[in-house]
């Protein structure tokens, strides 16, 4: 990689050079593809399969979407720790407090919900 | 310390732009993708409280099929196959376009295209299999949920394949012009995004689902 490669013209997205680079950039698509697909597959492996310890199984599962999320930012979306992405990250970063804060707060609200309330039988029970 | 070193330290004191001069305002394509990804970051959130309901609802079957009973994971392999080829695909073709080849950078977003409708096909023959079946989103809050996470990244993808429709015509009509550069770059985006999402799907959705 030349120097011009790493800190390109001022204000231009990677795409913008007059002289683009077509083999790194499909290389990188394979790189990311072939990532994928390999989570891909260990997720459907993992799924199916009575080798590992049970309960470890949707941990194991979310472990990997989480990592091909990641493939699929850092190959196909380009997120880089390039300065012109640095908005990018950081609105990135304040998204994924959102989801952790609906997605996270709903399971625990709703859990804790189920284990104090009282079984919707016995509540049809006394409402009579 | 020169005068032109101190201004630059006030300016920017934490060193943010490592070290680079001051560029003035970033281009329209920068600012343009920015937008988008913020409009993308705020359809994640939607997705994310889908998901949440989902998860809440993954036990209430009232009676009804669950999700080991309904989910064909050969199925879902086929889909995450395809969405996830065609997202490659997606990206070689905005490479076409990068180096201004009209001729590849259409048969790319064709076959691109070709594998997002292959997805809703196969999504579609799952709907209505379930349907058929007396397990449609009326049946149980889960399969509302479901069919409500599920069918909204659906209708994602119909959307994508009109718009992928569209920039084919518009760089057929108008070539490689700069502001279709940058609707490009927000299709590209999209689409990408949408295969990100069906990655928690499948994960969430079809693997655990199927588990629990």
């Amino acid at each position: 990689m030349s120097e011009s490669d790493l800190h390109g013209p001022a204000g231009l997205a990677p795409g913008d050079e007059e002289e683009v680079r077509i083999g790194p950039r499909v290389l990188g698509y394979v790189v990311g593809l072939g990532l994928a697909v390999l989570l891909t597959v260990t997720s459907f492996f993992i799924a199916g399969t009575d080798l590992v310890w049970q309960p470890s199984i949707p941990v194991a599962l979310v472990v990997l979407a989480i990592a091909q999320m990641g493939v699929h930012l850092v190959f196909f979306v380009h997120i880089t720790t390039d300065p012109d992405n640095t908005n990018n990250v950081m609105a990135l970063a304040f998204g994924l407090l959102i989801v952790f804060l609906v997605v996270g707060g709903s399971l625990w609200i709703m859990s804790n919900l189920n284990q104090n309330m009282l079984p919707m039988d016995q509540i049809m029970q006394m409402q009579r | 310390m020169t005068d032109a070193t101190l201004a630059y330290g006030r300016g920017d004191p934490y060193q943010l732009h490592g070290g680079r001069p001051h560029e003035g305002p970033a281009s329209k394509r920068i600012v343009t993708g920015y937008g988008f990804w913020i409009f993308l970051l705020s359809d994640i959130v939607l997705f994310s409280c889908f998901f949440a309901a989902y998860a809440v609802l993954l036990g209430q079957t009232a009676g009804g099929p669950r999700g080991s009973e309904i989910f064909d994971l050969r199925s879902v392999a086929a889909e995450t196959a395809l969405l996830l080829i065609s997202s490659f695909v997606c990206g070689l073709a905005m490479i076409a376009a990068d180096v201004r080849n009209q001729r590849w950078f259409q048969i790319g977003m064709a076959v691109t295209g070709l594998l997002g409708l292959g997805f809703l096909a196969l999504e579609y023959r799952e709907f209505a299999g379930l349907v058929g079946r007396d397990a449609g989103p009326t049946r149980s809050a889960f399969l509302s949920a479901f069919f409500t996470l599920v069918g909204c990244h659906g209708a994602h993808v119909s959307v994508g394949v009109l718009w992928l429709l569209t920039m084919m015509a518009q760089v057929f009509a108008k070539g490689f012009r700069a502001d279709i550069m940058r609707r490009l770059l927000c299709f590209a985006l999209f689409w990408h995004v949408l295969d990100i999402i069906w990655v928690a799907i499948f994960s969430v959705v079809y693997l655990i689902g199927s588990a629990a």
